[in-house]
């Protein structure tokens, strides 16, 4: 009950936006390539259904590549950086500037570097890049974040370097590398699209290049079709990642 | 013979200095409690005792090899992703006991403590004075020389409390080890330790020292008898000497 009464609230505000804005459209005849009512929207999803699921299924099969590859790239790394005082100094500036250069800045070159034959390659290494970061630092903060009174103990019982990170590091580190994959998710489905916008050619078929697509032959009805999948497709990730999170919590912890 | 000692051991931070010239030797099987004001470097002095910090200046002395020490803390300080079990048997594994081995003694270790049934629970699962009674059974499970308490009751409520100490004075008959714990509490110094340390404002130094008369583990009233209230208004005269010292 409590769930349903939750849902509620965010399925009545779509409906009365969707209603204001179909109303609107109809009453001030707004033409249909500025903004396609609600209805044309469906009609277009309703026609265009294989091929936006084709296009979804490729930006996702980016997305989660990247997202895997992010994963082992970055926990990798904090384990390396955490083992490693002098490793972390020298990574950190790095990490820095790879994080504040927004990742449309760097698309152009990633394109160069895999090959104008493979923009897919491009679209996957642009979306790692911006899945990376949040696991990094998740992983970083979470290896760090160890009970100090723990950590006493186990210098107490002479424990070692290898055991101090299997046994304490790492299964300390768990509730934020759940966190960071969560966040990271969503970031490599932006990072997919921002890619395949920049890759651009008809060789990368995902939902970015059908959004492009429609703007070029100013059918907006289509784009907007393709933004609605996009939406879709970003909140369940989000919503698996988030049952992932809680259920990996609830083991962490036991209840 | 002591089985530790701090001998004029001083300990300065950044932020000055937090105890000393202090000294402190403990001998073996007896139970001590250092008694002061917050921020007397207790605590310190408990972390020199166990050999997890080294004084500015002085001398630490320990008899105990490595896996004879054993600390509790204020909070129970369990590794929320393993079982009671798993966290009692984790210096045991530590120490390269055989995993099975391990199991066995931390279940015996847990039943000792009272919770015998509550092996597979986790941290979060238990009640504070459960998870404090695991931490106990994680510090005596490596049967230590040398147990150090570091206000392992203060976060719990009085009857618990109470409970908890009559529980480590009937484990301390057991295996005698020598047992220092940091506390507040006059009363319950008075009431655990055989003599009470009493440490004066920081930087702690000795403010003074008071054997307690009577059985070890205490017999039913002893908090109600004439020997209990004089010991702990003794104390409470040399802990607000040195205070004000």
């Amino acid at each position: 009950m409590r769930r349903l009464a939750d849902l509620a609230a965010p399925v009545a505000l779509i409906a009365v936006l969707l209603a204001a804005w179909e109303i609107g459209c109809r009453v001030w005849h707004v033409p249909s390539y500025f903004l396609s009512p609600p209805s044309a929207v469906a009609v277009s999803l309703a026609q265009d259904w294989p091929g936006l699921i084709k296009a979804a299924g490729y930006t996702l099969t980016s997305a989660l590549t990247a997202l895997v590859i992010a994963s082992l790239l970055a926990q990798l790394l904090a384990l390396a950086v955490v083992l490693s005082d002098n490793l972390e100094r020298a990574v950190q500036p790095l990490a820095v500037v790879l994080q504040v250069t927004p990742v449309i800045a760097i698309a152009p070159l990633v394109n160069i570097w895999a090959g104008t034959d493979h923009p897919e390659r491009a679209v996957v290494a642009l979306a790692v890049v911006v899945a990376f970061f949040p696991i990094y630092s998740g992983a970083l903060a979470g290896l760090k974040a160890v009970d100090p009174d723990l950590m006493r103990l186990f210098d107490l019982y002479g424990a070692g370097r290898v055991q101090r990170l299997i046994r304490l590091r790492i299964p300390s580190a768990v509730p934020f590398l759940l966190q960071g994959h969560k966040v990271a998710a969503g970031l490599a489905i932006v990072g997919a699209v921002v890619s395949e916008f920049v890759a651009g050619s008809g060789k990368v078929q995902g939902l970015a290049w059908r959004i492009f697509d429609a703007s070029f032959k100013l059918q907006t009805a289509r784009m907007l079709a393709a933004l609605v999948v996009l939406g879709v497709m970003g909140a369940a990730l989000y919503a698996l990642l988030d049952a992932v999170e809680r259920a990996g919590l609830r083991w962490w912890r036991g209840r | 013979m002591s089985i530790a000692a701090l001998e004029d051991v001083e300990v300065d931070y950044a932020r000055g200095r937090a105890l000393g010239p202090f000294d402190l030797a403990i001998r073996e099987s007896e139970i001590v409690a250092l008694v002061g004001p917050s921020g007397c470097g207790k605590s310190t002095a408990l972390r020199l005792l166990a050999g997890l910090e080294a004084p500015s200046r002085g001398q630490v002395r320990r008899t105990p090899e490595r896996g004879e020490t054993a600390v509790v803390f204020q909070a129970p300080t369990l590794a929320p992703w393993l079982s009671a079990r798993a966290n009692v048997a984790l210096p045991l594994e530590l120490a390269g006991t055989a995993s099975d081995e391990a199991r066995r003694r931390a279940t015996e270790a847990l039943a000792r403590v009272g919770l015998a049934g509550a092996e597979a629970a986790r941290p979060a699962q238990l009640s504070g004075g459960m998870a404090m009674r695991v931490s106990l059974a994680r510090a005596l499970v490596t049967e230590p020389r040398l147990l150090l308490l570091d206000e392992p009751f203060a976060a719990l409520d009085e009857i618990t409390r109470r409970a908890l100490a009559d529980d480590v004075l009937k484990l301390w008959q057991g295996l005698q080890p020598a047992i220092v714990f940091v506390t507040h509490n006059v009363e319950e110094a008075v009431y655990m330790a055989s003599r009470v340390v009493v440490m004066t404002a920081g930087p702690g130094r000795l403010a003074g020292e008071v054997a307690v008369e009577g059985p070890l583990p205490r017999p039913a009233g002893f908090r109600t008898t004439t020997l209990f209230r004089k010991t702990v208004e003794t104390v409470s005269g040399r802990l607000a000497q040195g205070m004000a010292a």
